[in-house]
């Protein structure tokens, strides 16, 4: 059985203008021990899959999914206490702007102490403790110091560890990173990646990975899921991908690397001719 | 002919004083002891450095929103001391900044259409028919649609929000413009066409940019000059053929070995270590 199974999911969102269809019929999986990368372009509904995942949606959305389980637990249809038990225990999310996520009104201690205080049994000492542990374990100087900050004091980078440290507290079984590593330079970006890829094979956590970065991909993923305009593209074993992409978005993607640029102008995706299928 | 210098900085310090509660002992964090350099006309300054290293801090200092602690800042030639003296609205629309944080810069009460007419409407003297096709044609350059001139903030994805963030900045044609990690939520291919439109506004208009990034690969497309922080100071300054080419300081060596690598054989080796 997988950790996570999405079978064709949809995801509409009313607007002014009337019906907006950001998610089409998606389905993807992912197993316990497992890294499954998603991309795609900007837009493409990568966040909105998994807010639906976390019942996160805005108040704006719709969703339908012929399933939609956890561990074999049927997501939509669970009481909101059972919800309650799992969503930030064994699954948690690392949430794509981190600063807006975070409390402004409340110290980054008084956060992680939340959290764990919600989802453990570990006494105000074993907290404390564990809070700097955790900070520490995502690198933040002066870890101790760093508890009676508030968030608007930090640097980007730093907020967005503190979500990191949050997300992973709990030992989730199940961690959604979305991109997780935007706001960190390549140092500190490689020990994150590197506590994730430790969390995933020491406790056999599943670990769905949004982001853009390819280099990330590459470093981390075994298989990857790639999205277009609100579709499955195209979904591969990591080296297949790299080395045989079928889906014409996925080249355009690739070969878009800046590395890659022949002359002053960057390939883009329009430079490929897609149509509204990704498939030209 | 001697080179126009768009800004220069003289030292510039930055403290921030924290309390532990009320009666608590005060803390002063320098996170920028003392910086200097000078931004070229129409050139791009590519800032990079661990985080935490005071980039951001420097980026409002610059774009007048925060004062330094010490130190001097000269726009066109002229000191600027933003706790002195009120700023013009000639030189606020001059320098404009994309932030680090774009949800945090957006109004959540605020439709994305008045987001980019608003700065119209305040410093210039457009109709509203312009103002709007302004906004339009802005909305359309950053790749977004006319579809979504009517919809808040939140309805937006990550990358959607930071193009609606250049946006704003640009639809002033400002001269300078401070970009702190402009790019961190697109995907390449929007990446591409970001970093394309701001090399054609360089061209047309000899706009300056100050670039910040943690992307080496960007870095190494958009910069004339490189400038590397670490710990609040300036650590190495050169072209970007020298620095990349040729990186002087310890920690600049660090970041360039750390870059993660997306070739073939790369992945082969790291699942051969897996198995
Ligand atoms: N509340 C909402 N109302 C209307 N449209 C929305 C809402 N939330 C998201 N959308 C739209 O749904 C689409 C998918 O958004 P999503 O956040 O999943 O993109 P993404 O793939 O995560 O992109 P990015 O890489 O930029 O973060 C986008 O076009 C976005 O504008
Ligand atoms: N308002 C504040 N009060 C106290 N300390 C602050 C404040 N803002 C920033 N700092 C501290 O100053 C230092 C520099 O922060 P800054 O945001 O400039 O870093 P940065 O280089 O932009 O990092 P990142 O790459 O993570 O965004 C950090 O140690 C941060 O914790
Ligand atoms: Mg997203
Ligand atoms: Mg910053």
């Amino acid at each position: 059985m997988a950790l996570l199974e999405i079978e064709n999911l949809t995801v509409e969102f009313d607007t002014v203008d009337g019906r907006f269809r950001a998610l089409d019929g998606v389905s993807y999986s992912v197993d316990a021990g497992e890294v499954l990368a998603v991309v795609g372009e900007s837009g493409s509904g990568k966040s909105v899959a998994m807010l639906a995942v976390m019942g996160l949606l805005a108040n704006n959305g719709h969703l339908w999914a012929d399933k939609l389980e956890f561990e074999g637990y049927d997501l939509l249809t669970m009481s909101a206490k059972k919800r309650r038990e799992i969503i930030g225990k064994d699954i948690s999310m690392i949430f794509q702007e981190p600063i807006a996520s975070l409390n402004p009104c409340f110290t980054v201690g008084a956060q992680i102490d939340e959290t764990l205080k919600e989802h453990t049994t570990m006494s105000r000492g074993e907290r404390k403790t564990r809070a700097i542990e955790l900070l520490d374990s995502v690198g933040m100087p002066e870890s101790a110091k760093a508890l009676k900050k508030y968030p608007h004091q930090m640097s980007g980078g730093q907020c967005q560890r503190v979500m990191i440290a949050m997300a992973i507290a709990c030992k989730p079984k199940l961690l959604i990173a979305d991109e997780p590593t935007t706001a960190l330079d390549v140092t500190i970006q490689k020990q994150i990646l590197d506590l994730l890829l430790d969390l995933q094979k020491e406790s056999g956590m599943g670990l769905i990975m949004i982001t853009h970065d390819m280099a990330v991909v590459a470093e981390t993923a075994d298989r990857v899921v790639v999205q277009y305009k609100g579709k499955k593209m195209e979904e591969s074993d990591v080296l297949s991908l790299f080395e045989s992409p079928k889906n014409p978005y996925t080249k355009a993607l690739l070969s878009a690397l800046p590395e890659n640029a022949t002359g002053d102008r960057l390939p883009t995706v329009s430079d490929f001719h897609l149509g509204d299928e990704g498939a030209a | 002919m001697a080179d126009d210098i768009i800004l220069e900085a003289r030292n510039l310090v930055r403290e921030y004083r924290t309390k532990e509660g009320i009666f608590g002992k005060e803390h002063v964090n320098r996170a920028l002891k003392g910086i200097s350099f000078s931004l070229e006309r129409g050139k791009t300054l590519a800032v990079v450095g661990e985080s935490g290293c005071g980039k951001s801090t420097l980026a409002r200092i610059l774009t007048l929103i925060d004062p330094a602690t010490a130190g001097e800042l000269l726009i066109e030639g002229n000191p600027i001391d933003i706790s002195k003296e009120k700023l013009s609205k000639d030189m606020r629309s001059k320098v404009q900044i994309v932030f680090q944080n774009p949800y945090g810069s957006l109004n959540p009460r605020q439709r994305v259409g008045d987001v980019l007419t608003e700065p119209l409407m305040i410093n210039t003297t457009m109709s509203p028919a312009e103002r709007r096709d302004k906004a339009m044609e802005m909305l359309v350059k950053v790749g977004l649609g006319p579809e979504h001139f009517n919809r808040y903030p939140h309805m937006f994805s990550g990358g959607q929000r930071q193009r609606i963030a250049i946006g704003r900045a640009l639809v002033l044609n400002p001269s300078l413009l401070i970009l702190d990690e402009p790019v961190s939520a697109l995907d390449l291919s929007v990446q591409a066409q970001i970093l394309n439109l701001l090399a054609d506004l360089q061209d047309e208009f000899n706009l300056t940019y100050l670039f910040i990034s943690h992307d080496l690969s960007v870095v190494r497309y958009i910069a004339d000059k490189v400038m590397v922080m670490y710990y609040g100071e300036v650590v190495e300054y050169g072209t970007r053929d020298e620095v990349f080419g040729n990186p002087q300081h310890e920690y600049t060596q660090t970041l360039f070995n750390a870059t993660p690598q997306a070739d073939i054989a790369h992945i082969k080796a790291r699942l051969a270590a897996s198995h």
